[in-house]
């Protein structure tokens, strides 16, 4: 079973001075899947999806994306094997256009060397065109083409939190990883949401990791649903199964007072 | 559609302007109407704009403070210099070799101290900047600190003309192009950069030497045209100077640091009798600058084309660091 899984982690720890963001967290996930992971805050869910993307190290444990590992591996290179994600704080390239924004994830395959932008040989044109095209392919999906010569620090909230996910998607990624997509949004735009993040799945034959705080959104889309608490996996199986579980009710209310 | 059309028109225009200058200072030097002073002058402005091109790619695109331009310069005059002298090698190879030497030095430099934010990184490079000096200094071969004297002046305009559009053309190409966009994402983000795939410690390497290799090359036609280097003046005052073109010009700005780099070079120019006065003058202006303007002159926009008609247009969001 082990061999099939998409993301693999194993006995992942993680601490920060005296405390332990992430106490032997274990995981997987399968190609095609839509995993949730959820917990109170300051549970270690950004710090896993930090681990999982090598923006930090982890002081244990294994991390192993389609068969090979990616422990301790530059975030570029985690990029490069095709684990994407978007920030819980959105961290868009502000002062640069909506376009630029998708073109520079786009970057990793760019078909023409240095040399020939400096000496604007026809290869450079014909490349610089192709990486337009592919960009704009994924601003129409997102439905942000109209937009594409605005400044990103202009766009409505909204549609910042969704050209993450185009810039995101533009790395053509295997695994996306969403870090509070619905954060800030009103339940229509969360519904909306919803069906986008299906729709990519479907299309883009990926599996998606996502946390998010929106329970209707959680219970929604996620077909299985990690829960987390003081960097432990307290619960995890379907979501009907995680709506009931005693442990994760008490983790989110506090016990009842017997 | 008719984009497509003005292209090879605008070309060609932008060509013949550039021929016609170039022409044109040609004809004023061989006919003497452009006098020694005006000449001198001419000479400074080129090389401040290759300066100040070069360091808006370090500082301006790629987002990293660097202080120890004139460091690059250094090496560029010396090695320039001491080829031309002492190994009787022609100015063309000479300056090759000081745009190599001073990449080199920059990719020494840059590779250590780029891991380095901000200020550290500022202080950092201002170090090696008066490293740079202060080897310099010591080395008895090049003159100590006397430095070398009897350089032939070998820059002449053309020299200085293809220096300075060689420069800004490789900047602005390179900027306008997917490196580029790689090279500005560092700045905007380097996280997020770092997450979408890019090697940012790659990119702000690159942009280092490039930016140093130009240096290198203002070092070159420094020293073939004064006749004399000495380390003293390629002290830190020297990368400050070059630095507040680049922020008077707008970080990120490639023909902001240009019109800066002119306009820094005519006022000291046209200050030089009242050195009292000047340093408070240019103080000033900087002040005056920062306050109603203090994205540069500039901003980070370029001049031509698209943006000449909204220079001082319209605010451009909240964009306020």
């Amino acid at each position: 079973m082990k061999n099939v899984a998409l993301l693999n982690i194993e006995n992942l720890h993680k601490s920060f001075g005296g405390l332990s963001a992430v106490l032997d967290f274990n995981f997987h996930l399968e190609p095609q899947e839509l995993v949730g992971l959820i917990g109170p805050n300051g549970a270690g869910k950004t710090t896993v999806f930090n681990l999982i993307t090598g923006v930090y190290r982890p002081d244990q444990g294994s991390i192993v994306f389609d068969e090979s590992p990616i422990t301790g591996l530059h975030p570029y290179d985690i990029c490069k094997k095709g684990i994407a994600r978007t920030f819980q704080n959105i961290r868009l390239f502000k002062d640069l256009t909506v376009l630029d924004n998708v073109r520079i994830a786009l970057h990793k395959d760019v078909p023409y060397r240095m040399s020939t932008a400096i000496f604007r040989l026809p290869a450079f044109f014909r490349g610089e065109k192709e990486i337009t095209r592919a960009a704009m392919q994924y601003l129409e999906i997102f439905h942000l083409d109209s937009k594409c010569d605005e400044l990103a620090c202009n766009l409505p909230y909204g549609e910042q939190r969704r050209l993450e996910i185009a810039r995101a998607m533009a790395t053509h990624p295997r695994l996306l990883i969403l870090d509070e997509p619905a954060a800030g949004m009103n339940p229509i735009e969360t519904r909306e949401l919803m069906g986008l993040i299906r729709g990519i799945r479907d299309e883009f034959d990926l599996s998606i990791l996502l946390i998010e705080h929106d329970m209707s959104l959680v219970m929604g889309v996620c077909e299985r649903i990690y829960v987390l608490d003081y960097g432990q996996v307290i619960a995890e199986g379907l979501p009907e199964e995680i709506r009931n579980n005693k442990r994760v009710i008490e983790a989110y209310l506090g016990e009842e007072v017997g | 559609m008719q984009k497509r059309n003005i292209k090879p028109v605008r070309f060609l225009a932008e060509v013949g302007i550039l021929v016609a200058v170039f022409t044109v200072v040609q004809y004023l030097i061989t006919t003497g109407l452009l006098n020694q002073y005006y000449q001198i002058n001419l000479t400074s402005m080129c090389i401040n704009i290759i300066l100040a091109v070069s360091l808006n790619l370090i500082n301006g695109f790629t987002g990293q403070l660097s202080l120890g331009h004139a460091g690059f310069m250094a090496v560029g005059a010396y090695v320039s210099a001491v080829l031309t002298m002492n190994m009787g090698m022609p100015f063309l190879v000479s300056c090759l070799a000081a745009c190599l030497a001073a990449g080199l030095a920059g990719f020494l430099i840059g590779v250590p101290t780029l891991r380095l934010k901000g200020d550290y990184l500022a202080i950092a490079t201002l170090g090696f900047g008066e490293i740079i000096r202060v080897v310099l200094q010591n080395i008895e071969y090049v003159g100590g600190p006397a430095g070398i004297l009897g350089i032939p002046k070998l820059t002449t305009w053309p020299w200085l003309f293809g220096a300075t559009l060689v420069t800004i053309l490789v900047v602005v190409n390179l900027v306008n192009s997917s490196y580029g966009r790689a090279i500005v994402s560092v700045r905007e983000d380097e996280i997020a950069s770092e997450l979408m795939g890019i090697n940012t410690t790659r990119y702000k390497v690159l942009a280092f030497v490039v930016g140093a290799l130009f240096a290198g090359l203002a070092g070159a036609l420094y020293a073939h045209y004064f006749y004399v280097i000495k380390p003293e003046t390629f002290n830190f005052l020297k990368s400050f100077d070059i630095l507040v073109m680049v922020v008077l010009g707008g970080l990120g700005s490639t023909t902001g640091a240009v019109i800066a780099a002119i306009f820094i070079t005519v006022l000291t120019a046209v200050l030089q009798s009242f050195p009292a006065v000047r340093m408070m003058l240019y103080a000033l202006i900087l002040i005056i600058v920062m306050i109603y303007r203090p994205q540069g002159l500039m901003g980070n926009r370029e001049l031509g084309r698209k943006t000449l008609g909204r220079l001082w247009g319209e605010k451009r969001g909240p964009a306020e660091h």
